[in-house]
C-alpha cells in the first residue's frame, strides 16, 4: 500500500475493567473542586516547572477520569507548588492542594 | 504572735496540701519528660544559660512576663491590670505569707500548708510595728488580686471593655479551675476576716470583721468558711493541668528554656510541649488571626490549634494545613508561642510520603554570560506582573547600574512554597540548584522583588560574600546615596506590609522611607506588625477561594482606613490577590517610584 503519511488514529478508548474509580473517588471527596474544571489550561500555560518537564495539570485532570493514573501522576512528580497556577485559575480551583492530593492519593501507582 | 494550736494542724488543710502534692509531682514528671526529649546540643545550650549574665536575663523575662505582664500591658492598659493584680497580687500573698512564717513560727518553716492558712494558726497576743506592717502587706495584696478577679468576672460578661472582641470556648476542666480561682480570693478575705479578731488582721480583715460580728457572733462558723477556702484551692490544684491555668507555672520553663536558645524540633514533644502547656488560651490570637473575619474558622486559629496538639488529635493537621503562616499571631502571643514553627513542624511530620521527582533540576544550567555586579531573580510570582520588574530595570539603569536578569527565560522556584508545604526534602532540592546558579553567575548582589523569595533566600540558602536584598530597601539606598532623584507628586499612599517581608523579615521602615521622596504615606488602621495578610498567602494549603476573598477584603478595609489614592506594596503575590478587590489602584513599590525618575 502507498503510504500517503496519513493513517488511523490510535483509539482512544478506556476500558472500564481497568479503570478503578476507587482512588479518583476518594480524590473528589477531598478535593470537590475537581469537578469546576474547565479545563482552559491556564495552570499549564503559567506553570514554572513546564520550562523543564511535561507538567500540565489541565492534562493530568483528564487522564486521572480517563483512569490513566500512572501516565497522569508521572506528569506532575515535578511540581514546585509555586502557586502561580491557583493566582491564574479563573475558576478560583485550589489547584496547589489538588496537587498535592493528587500525589498523596496516587503515591503507588 | 503565737501558735494557736499545738499541733499545727486541721484537717481543712487536707484538700489544699494533697492538691499542692499532686501539681509538685505533676509539675517534676512534666520537667524531667521535657528535659528528656531535649537532644544533647540542646541540653548543653540550657547548662550554659545558667552562667550569671544569661541567668539574669532570664530572671528579668521571668518578673516582667509572668508577674507584671508588660506585654498585656501594651495590648490593652485594664487588660494588663487585670492579669497582674492577679499574678503580682498572689505573689505576693505566697511571698509574704512564707516570710511571715519564717519569722513568726520558725519551727514550721517548710510546712506546705503553714504560710498558706496562717492566719488560722496564729494568734495576736500584742501589737507590734513589724506585725502590723507585714499584716498590711498582706491586706494590700490581697484587695489588689480581688480586684483582679472582679474585672475578670466583668471580662466574662463584656470582653468589650478589656480589648477582647472573641475569646476562647471553656472546656470542662478550665471550668472547674475558673470558679475555683474566681472563690478562692473571695473566700480567703471571709476566712481571715472572720479569724481576724483573734489572729490579727490590716485595714480590709479588721474592718471585715467588725462587721461580720454585727450579724455572726458564734466562732464555730469560723472553721467552715476556713474549709471552703481550703477546698477551692484543692479544686483549683487539682483541675490546673486539666485546664488553661497551666501555663502559671509552666511559663517560667518556657523562658529559661528559650533564653538558652532552644527552638521546637517536634511538633509536640520536647520544647513544643513546654510551648503548648503555656499556651494560655488567652485568645488574643483569635482576634488577630485574618482567618477570623468569618466566625466559621476561629476554630482554625492558633489557640484551637495547640489545644487539639496538647489532647494529641490527629485533626491538628487540618488546621495546621488551612494557616495562612502570617505569623500575626506570634507577633501578638503574650508568651511568646511560635506557633506558626509548630504548624510547618506538623506539616513536615504529616508530609510522609507522596510522589515526587526533580530530577529534571540536573539538566537545568547556568547559560547567561557572566554576572555583573547586581543578579536579579524575578521568581515565579514576578513573572505574573512583569510591570514590577520592567519598572525596577528602568530605575536601575537610570542609576547607571549594570544588573544580570537571571531568569528572564523563567526558572526553577525559590523553595519557599514547598518547604511551607512541608515538603523540606524537595525543598532543599530547589535551595540546592538556585545555590549553585547563583554562585555560577559570580555576583556579589542578589536583588529580590518577592519577599517569600527574600526570606529564603535570606534564612536557608546561606550565599556567603553575596549581599540578598530585597528591591524595596535597595531602591532606598540608592535614593540615599544620590543615585537617582525622585520628583515629589501629590498622591497620598498606604503600604501593606507583606506578611514575608514585614513580619518574617523585619522590614517595616525603609519601604515607607522610600515612598515619603514620592508622595504622603497614609497610616492603615493596622499595619506594620499588626498588618492583615493579603490573603493570597502560600502558607495556607487548603483555604478556599471563597475564604481567601474575604481576607482580601478586610485587608483593603484596613488599609483604605484613611483614604489613600494609591495602595503600595511591596510582593507581586499581594498586588495580585488586592487588585480585583481594590477601588483604589494597587500598585507595586517600584512602578511607584518608577513614574518619579527625574532622569539626568
Amino acid at each position: 500500500m502507498v503510504d500517503f503519511g496519513y493513517s488511523l488514529s490510535p483509539s482512544s478508548r478506556i476500558n472500564l475493567d481497568n479503570f478503578d474509580q476507587g482512588r479518583l473517588t476518594i480524590l473528589s471527596k477531598i478535593e470537590p473542586d475537581l469537578i469546576k474544571c474547565i479545563a482552559c489550561g491556564s495552570c499549564a500555560a503559567s506553570c514554572s516547572a513546564a520550562n523543564f518537564t511535561k507538567i500540565n495539570l489541565r492534562k493530568v485532570i483528564l487522564l486521572l477520569h480517563r483512569g490513566l493514573d500512572n501516565e497522569a501522576v508521572s506528569l506532575i512528580e515535578g511540581c514546585m507548588l509555586c502557586g502561580k497556577c491557583t493566582l491564574v485559575c479563573p475558576r478560583g480551583i485550589n489547584t496547589r492542594n489538588l496537587i498535592r492530593s493528587i500525589l498523596k492519593t496516587y503515591k503507588e501507582v | 504572735m503565737k501558735e494557736r494550736l499545738i499541733f499545727g494542724y486541721d484537717p481543712f488543710v487536707l484538700p489544699f496540701t494533697l492538691g499542692m502534692v499532686f501539681i509538685i509531682l505533676y509539675l517534676l514528671v512534666g520537667t524531667v519528660r521535657i528535659i528528656l526529649a531535649l537532644d544533647d546540643s540542646e541540653r548543653k545550650l540550657i547548662l550554659k544559660s545558667f552562667f550569671p549574665l544569661k541567668l539574669f536575663k532570664s530572671i528579668k523575662d521571668i518578673i516582667l512576663d509572668c508577674l507584671i505582664h508588660v506585654k498585656i500591658f501594651k495590648k490593652n492598659p485594664l487588660l494588663g491590670y487585670m492579669h497582674s493584680s492577679i499574678a503580682f497580687g498572689w505573689f505576693m500573698l505566697i511571698f509574704i505569707g512564707h516570710i511571715e512564717v519564717m519569722i513568726y513560727t520558725p519551727q514550721r518553716t517548710g510546712v506546705l500548708y503553714y504560710p498558706v492558712f496562717f492566719r488560722y494558726f496564729v494568734m495576736e497576743t500584742h501589737e507590734t510595728l513589724r506585725g502590723s506592717f507585714f499584716f498590711f502587706l498582706m491586706d494590700l495584696s490581697l484587695l489588689l488580686v480581688l480586684t483582679g478577679i472582679g474585672l475578670a468576672i466583668f471580662k466574662r460578661f463584656r470582653s468589650k471593655a478589656l480589648g477582647m472582641r472573641r475569646t476562647t470556648k471553656l472546656r470542662l476542666g478550665d471550668k472547674i479551675a475558673l470558679y475555683s480561682l474566681w472563690a478562692i480570693f473571695p473566700l480567703r478575705l471571709l476566712a481571715e476576716s472572720f479569724t481576724a479578731n483573734i489572729s490579727g488582721g490590716s485595714f480590709l480583715t479588721i474592718s471585715i470583721n467588725h462587721l461580720l460580728n454585727a450579724f455572726v457572733t458564734n466562732p464555730d462558723y469560723i472553721l467552715p468558711v476556713w474549709w471552703a477556702y481550703s477546698i477551692a484551692l484543692g479544686l483549683f490544684l487539682f483541675a490546673l493541668p486539666f485546664s488553661r491555668y497551666m501555663h502559671i507555672p509552666t511559663e517560667i520553663l518556657l523562658i529559661l528554656l528559650r533564653n538558652a536558645g532552644i527552638k521546637s524540633s517536634m511538633s509536640r514533644n520536647g520544647y513544643a510541649e513546654s510551648e503548648i502547656y503555656s499556651c494560655s488560651r488567652c485568645g488574643i490570637c483569635i482576634d488577630d488571626c485574618p482567618m477570623t473575619v468569618q466566625k466559621r474558622n476561629i476554630k482554625f486559629s492558633s489557640v484551637y490549634f495547640i489545644r487539639l496538639l496538647r489532647r494529641r488529635f490527629d485533626e491538628s493537621i487540618n488546621t495546621a494545613d488551612k494557616c495562612l503562616m502570617c505569623n500575626k499571631c506570634v507577633e501578638v502571643c503574650p508568651v511568646g508561642i511560635d506557633s506558626t514553627r509548630l504548624k510547618l513542624l506538623k506539616r513536615q511530620e504529616e508530609y510522609g510520603k507522596s510522589r515526587t521527582n526533580y530530577d529534571y533540576l540536573s539538566t537545568i544550567e547556568y547559560s547567561k554570560k557572566r554576572a555583573d555586579n547586581v543578579l536579579y531573580y524575578a521568581g515565579c510570582m514576578t513573572h505574573l506582573s512583569p510591570a514590577i520588574y520592567k519598572s525596577l530595570f528602568k530605575i536601575l539603569e537610570s542609576a547607571k547600574i549594570d544588573y544580570t536578569f537571571l531568569d528572564s527565560d523563567g526558572s526553577i522556584c525559590c523553595g519557599r512554597p514547598l518547604m511551607l508545604s512541608g515538603n523540606l526534602e524537595g525543598a532543599k532540592n530547589l535551595i540546592k540548584k538556585n545555590r549553585e546558579l547563583i554562585k555560577a553567575s559570580g555576583c556579589d548582589t542578589l536583588l529580590l522583588s518577592c519577599p517569600i523569595c527574600y526570606k529564603i533566600f535570606n534564612e536557608e540558602y546561606k550565599l556567603k560574600g553575596i549581599k540578598v536584598v530585597h528591591h524595596s530597601v535597595y531602591i532606598n539606598d540608592l535614593v540615599k546615596s544620590g543615585k537617582i532623584s525622585l520628583k515629589k507628586s501629590s498622591d497620598s499612599y498606604v503600604f501593606h506590609d507583606p506578611c514575608e517581608l514585614g513580619r518574617g523579615s523585619n522590614i517595616y521602615d525603609e519601604p515607607r522611607e522610600l515612598l515619603s521622596n514620592s508622595g504622603v504615606v497614609k497610616e492603615a488602621s493596622k499595619e506594620r506588625r499588626e498588618s492583615i495578610c493579603c490573603g493570597g498567602s502560600l502558607g495556607s494549603l487548603t483555604l478556599s477561594y471563597n475564604d481567601r476573598e474575604q481576607i482580601t477584603k478586610a485587608s483593603l478595609k484596613a488599609l483604605l482606613e484613611n483614604d489613600p489614592d494609591k495602595v503600595v506594596t511591596a510582593c507581586p503575590l499581594c498586588l495580585k490577590s488586592f487588585s480585583p478587590y481594590n477601588s483604589k489602584p494597587t500598585i507595586d513599590i517600584a512602578q511607584i517610584i518608577s513614574e518619579q525618575l527625574i532622569n539626568s
